[in-house]
């Protein structure tokens, strides 16, 4: 009989070895479902996973994907780390988007070199609105945060459909629902020359590279993980865990905000209803997965991004629903679940052997 | 009157999916476990009853293919959640996203695809109540489902010792396993009754509410009813309440256009949202009164003897 | 001794083995109860006395062993089967449903059918109870029954089950003296009418009171079986502890200065309808001396400490360090004017479990330089640990151990050594001893004279009385949130600590309390 056991001290290699493990396992459940559906598997593999980045334009693209990926799961690791479970993203992401995009057709007839810095900051600014309602629902309203995230992506969501139907519909758009076309000044600048990629993806590796350092060095990124590990402990240290929460929720809203502001400022130039296929959630996936750690979660936004380009690919070669982008995602969420349970635990093939009890553990180190 | 008459009907039916849904996940919560994969588990059910029926000719056999998925998926939330005692914030949200995706994916084939969905049966004597009649008792067969399975979930918790065992479980599983009693056991039940319910939740949007599939055709109530849970804190009489307040605040753009109000429908759509968040307000902001109704152990992992 | 030699046996484990991953728990124990007698089983933490319990109980099954019941070799599979067999247990953390009523929590460990009618169920309750004098009324919600009270739940679901051989788990570490008599008169009762009783014990006079028969563990081997009226608590004592550690701390006579804080009418007001609100505490504490607080867990303790430490902000009254109100202040700042506080709880709220023992340190003194710009300095953090650890006698492999992977006392010694470190004007340790091996609650003990002795004045809140009257200088109570007065230890006789434990202590005027 297989049995489940409280390994004594949790293993690090399985830390580590679970994403891939779990990407092991993906991979052959596609494998399986390709077979299912009546398709190639090695081929639709391929497609999936090699064809969108074997040339640099691929790649351009794949680092295009990662820009958002990338500054949504930086804002979410300094939530997650203090198990402040902000699942928003999205909806600073949308808002960020809305307001970067409000501005940026507000300056549309000015040139400038600041017309871009103040773009971006509006888009910062709309995240962390839409991010501090939450956190002040959660700290001075006791609201369960997950629940009222969500509830505020949707209302973003219903916020930007508005905006492009209303206020900010393009005149000379034909009736479609989207802005304005913003001016050259209000874009950011393109990184490699005939590709779509942008300054985002340095704001990206940026916000990731700072995230590394708060927690690495700063007593702020301590703290926030003593909150997340043990909140009684940060009670009784004194920690502000109102300011804490405060401040890691509007780091969330800001990157998730400059995210969604680079995304309308970068390759799409313009407001429109389908301004995200889903970053803010799959952020959420990038950081369990990137063990919310810098190389971990560039590594896991890297494999994300492919998704939805692999997604896209499938859908025109092969004719797949697009919808192989969020199954993957999921899959990948599952397993990565599944196998971090081995973390703590070990299987032992035993008959009738029981699990330790918690006080015999506890006492455990005494005996020896 | 006649309006009157027919917007209390249409929120009875906006308001059952969310009742369904709701009273799973009630009992579920009520043993400790915490299922995020609402979304998912109805947009299963959703996919799979609406597929079976379609194919089947019967929805019957539709609305058991909806209630298999959603157990099949709720199944693999408590693997992960109460086997391995996986944060549970986190499997709930992965069965959502993995939901929602392969929802997608097996139903890319079915949009746009129709059935004749579930009609209104009125029931003899009943139905001819004043106003009430009409409201509740000529409906289709899963509003009645929903009525049959609010009074045995109610009648459950407060009567029976099943209702005390999960009572006790989702206080503290630890003195419940001292006491002998089986909480993996209870909790893998509850889960799947959880499971079984948000796939009939589905099943009804599906097959009777608007009677075709379309991708996230969900939109968020897997989510609402969740917070539904917490605003009836706990009970199921509160709950049905609740379930028919909400249902009247989704369906209240349609009745103010239908009125000749001009305003946005984006704008009216977030409605339901807003509600959402302003009842949890109301709900949440004094911690005592939440905790002291919150079952114990929500949300903690927990493995005997670890 | 009453019990003759052929007295039926209730109870032999013969050789009982279990190992858990990195240790044997359980190293080949035998063991003997015969029926109506009450044996006590002796030993320190982690000797393998809970182990044991769990095999009998059936909660855990030995690895090697035999258990024979009433002349039978039996497997327990699992603690309903126990029960049904007719042994019953009360571990010390009572396994009651706090939001259900007495009899729906007797309810529930009985067979279905014996609990379907309620009004009979009711009956036996009250029949029971009445029977063997523990009061009980079977419709009352169990928050809202003191802690004795619920001991009580606890052993009548044992005695309506028809139980032949009741474990009690440390049963009188949550009683008042005066609750401590009244449970051994009842426990006399069940004996003499044939129940064996298994008695787990640390404390070693109250075997000696009450048990027939003792068998003494240490490091999961059966040390000594013993007949405890008849040979003294010292020489128990080192059967539980071996030959080479210290049983005892020498306390010299304390010499208290100046008065240090004061604290005048403070009072808090629990959110909690179940939880202890805190009413009208008064204290003064001295430079250099020990004062103690007494009390029933439950009673407003932890509420006291927290208030003290600044977690939560008192709605009344002043707390005055040095001539400075202190009452606002967050616990960090307090920390900065010499307030140092050892939480009961070491791994939750002492120590963050998964965290390695330097970033336990940065908890709470991040004030001593460790901390510059808000930037950690890592090697002041690893130099600052690694001074706990040797000034202290940590066991651990290094400073980047994790705090969970400690023993208690070694956890319970690092914590105390950091806050020592910070040179505190002022430490409130609460239950610094429990659960800690002997050899550690010796160290323990000395770290906090030596502290009182540069100066430093301590309060101490625990439950174990021996302690109290070994280390302090005075001694109160606290009950349902109130605090009695304060009395030099010498002259405070333990009936009296008793009734202040009770609180009875508004009508009584005491001539010794401090101005």
């Amino acid at each position: 009989m297989l049995l489940l056991e409280r390994r004594p001290v949790a293993s690090s290699v399985m830390r580590w070895a679970s994403p891939l493990l779990a990407l092991v396992l993906t991979v052959i459940t596609g494998f399986i479902l390709f077979m299912v559906v009546g398709k190639d598997p090695v081929e639709g593999l391929k497609f999936f996973f090699i064809t969108p980045i074997s040339d640099l334009p691929g790649l351009a693209e794949l680092g295009l994907k990662m820009a958002p990926l990338l500054l949504c799961a930086a804002g979410l690791t300094v939530c997650y780390k203090a198990k402040l479970w902000n699942i928003g993203a999205e909806g600073h992401f949308l808002m960020g988007a809305l307001g970067a995009s409000v501005m940026a057709v507000q300056l549309s007839a000015v040139n400038g070199f600041w017309v871009l810095p103040v773009v971006l900051l509006t888009g910062v600014l709309g995240g962390m609105i839409w991010a501090a309602i939450a956190a002040g629902l959660k700290t001075h309203l006791h609201c369960n945060e997950i629940l009222t995230t969500i509830m505020l992506n949707y209302i973003a969501l219903n916020l930007l459909l508005y905006t492009v139907h209303g206020p900010l519909k393009d005149p000379y758009g034909f009736g479609f629902p989207q802005s304005a076309m913003f001016s050259d000044s209000a874009l950011l600048p393109v990184l490699i020359e005939g590709t779509r990629l942008h300054l985002g993806l340095a704001f990206g590796l940026l916000a990731t590279v700072a995230v590394w350092v708060l927690f690495a060095r700063s007593f702020i990124g301590f703290q926030l993980n003593v909150i997340g590990q043990d909140h009684r402990a940060a009670a009784f240290a004194g920690f502000r865990v109102r300011k804490l929460t405060w401040f890691a929720f509007l780091v969330g809203g800001a990157t998730a905000g400059l995210a969604g502001a680079s995304e309308v400022t970068g390759p799409i130039g313009q407001l429109v209803p389908q301004v995200s296929p889903g970053y803010g959630y799959t952020a959420i996936i990038v950081v369990f997965l990137g063990r919310m750690h810098a190389v971990g979660i560039v590594a896991a936004s890297a494999l994300l991004a492919l998704t939805f380009i692999g997604g896209e690919i499938l859908q025109i070669a092969m004719q797949m629903p697009k919808a192989v982008t969020a199954l993957f995602q999921g899959l990948l969420l599952f397993y990565l679940l599944t196998c971090d349970a081995f973390i703590h635990y070990r299987v032992r093939l035993k008959k009738a052997a029981p699990q330790p009890t918690s006080a015999a553990v506890a006492a455990a180190p005494q005996e020896v | 009157m006649e309006l009157l008459t027919n917007v209390l009907a249409a929120t009875v039916v906006a308001g059952t999916p969310l009742l369904l849904v709701a009273l799973g996940e009630l009992i579920c919560e009520r043993s400790g476990v915490l299922n995020l994969g609402q979304e998912g588990m109805m947009l299963m059910g959703a996919v799979a009853g609406f597929a079976a029926a379609l194919s089947s000719g019967s929805l019957l056999v539709g609305v058991v293919a909806a209630v298999m998925a959603g157990i099949a998926m709720s199944l693999l939330f408590a693997f992960m959640a109460v086997t391995l005692a996986a944060n549970q914030y986190a499997a709930g949200l992965a069965l959502t996203i993995f939901g929602t995706g392969l929802s997608a994916f097996l139903g890319a084939g079915f949009v746009g695809s129709s059935i004749d969905g579930f009609s209104r049966v009125a029931i003899p004597l009943l139905s001819d109540i004043p106003v009430l009649g009409r409201v509740f008792f000529n409906q289709d067969a899963l509003v009645y489902t929903s009525f049959i399975a609010f009074a045995v979930v109610a009648l459950f918790l407060r009567n029976s010792r099943g209702g005390l065992l999960l009572r006790a479980i989702g206080e503290d599983p630890e003195a419940a396993n001292a006491n002998g009693l089986k909480v993996l056991l209870v909790r893998y039940l509850a889960v799947a009754f959880g499971g079984g319910m948000a796939g009939l939740a589905g099943a009804y949007l599906s097959l009777a509410y608007t009677p075709l599939w379309t991708e996230n055709m969900t939109a968020g109530r897997g989510w609402i009813a969740l917070a539904l849970v917490v605003f009836a804190t706990w009970r199921p009489e509160r709950l049905i309440l609740g379930a028919y307040l909400f249902g009247a605040a989704s369906i209240l753009h349609l009745v103010l256009q239908g009125l000749g109000w001009k305003s946005s429908t984006e704008l009216l759509a977030m409605l339901p949202y807003v509600v959402t968040i302003l009842m949890l307000v109301l709900l949440s902001w004094n911690p005592v009164r939440t905790r002291l109704n919150t079952p114990l152990s929500l949300g903690q992992p927990y493995r005997p003897g670890s | 001794m009453g019990l003759c030699m052929t007295a039926a046996i209730r109870l032999k484990l013969e050789n009982i083995v279990k190992e858990y991953p990195g240790c044997r728990a359980n190293d080949g124990i035998d063991l003997t109860v015969e029926a109506g007698e009450i044996h006590a089983l002796l030993g320190e933490n982690g000797a393998g006395k809970s182990t044991l319990m769990k095999v009998i109980y059936g909660v855990v099954q030995p690895d090697e062993g035999r258990v024979v019941w009433n002349g039978h070799a039996v497997q327990v599979d699992n603690p309903a089967q126990a029960r049904r067999m007719g042994i019953g247990m009360v571990f010390q953390h009572f396994s009651l449903f706090e939001t259900l009523t007495v009899a729906e929590n007797i309810a529930l460990s009985l067979p279905p059918d014996e609990a379907r009618n309620r009004s009979q169920l009711n009956q036996r309750i009250n029949e029971v109870s009445e029977r063997y004098g523990m009061e009980l009324d079977p419709r009352r919600y169990i928050s809202t029954l003191s802690v004795g009270e619920r001991q009580r739940v606890e052993i009548v679901r044992c005695l309506i089950q028809e139980t032949t051989l009741l474990i009690l788990d440390e049963p009188t570490s949550v009683l008042t003296p005066q609750e401590v008599t009244s449970l051994f008169a009842t426990l006399r009762t069940l004996s003499k009418e044939g129940c064996s009783i298994l008695f787990i014990s640390h404390k070693l006079e109250e075997v000696r009171s009450l048990c027939h028969t003792a068998t003494v563990l240490r490091q999961g081997r059966v040390s000594g079986d013993c007949q405890p009226a008849e040979i003294s608590a010292s020489e128990i004592a080192r059967l539980m502890v071996g030959d080479d550690t210290p049983i005892s701390t020498r306390v010299t006579a304390a010499e208290p200065g100046e008065p240090l804080m004061e604290v005048s009418g403070l009072g808090w007001k629990s959110k909690d309808p179940f939880g202890t609100s805190l009413r009208n505490v008064n204290l003064d504490l001295h430079k250099g001396e020990i004062v103690g607080i007494a009390g029933v867990a439950g009673n407003g303790q932890d509420e006291l400490l927290k208030a003290l430490s600044g977690e939560i902000r008192a709605d009344a009254g002043t707390i005055c360090l040095s001539g400075q109100n202190i009452e606002t202040l967050f616990p960090d700042q307090r920390r900065k004017l010499g307030v140092a506080i050892v939480p009961e709880e070491r791994l939750g709220r002492g120590a963050v479990p998964d965290m390695s023992l330097a970033d336990n340190a940065l908890l709470t003194a991040s004030g001593q330089g460790l901390v510059e710009r808000g930037l950690i300095r890592s090697g002041r953090v690893r130099e600052f640990s690694r001074e706990v650890i040797r000034r202290f006698g940590v066991r651990c492999t290094g400073e980047n151990s994790t705090a969970g992977s400690l023993s208690g006392g070694n956890l319970q010694k690092y914590i105390i050594g950091r806050e020592a470190l910070q040179n505190p004007r002022l430490l409130v340790a609460s239950h610094p001893t429990w659960g800690v091996d002997v050899g550690s609650a010796v160290a323990i003990h000395e770290s906090l004279v030596k502290l009182r002795d540069e100066g430093a004045a301590i309060l101490l809140i625990s439950e174990d009385l021996d302690e109290l009257y070994q280390l302090c200088n005075r001694l109160g109570a606290l009950c349902d949130g109130r605090l009695s007065p304060l009395a030099p230890t010498s002259e405070l006789h333990i009936e009296q600590l008793g009734q202040w434990m009770a609180g009875e202590f508004e009508s009584t005027e005491v001539a010794h309390a401090v101005a």
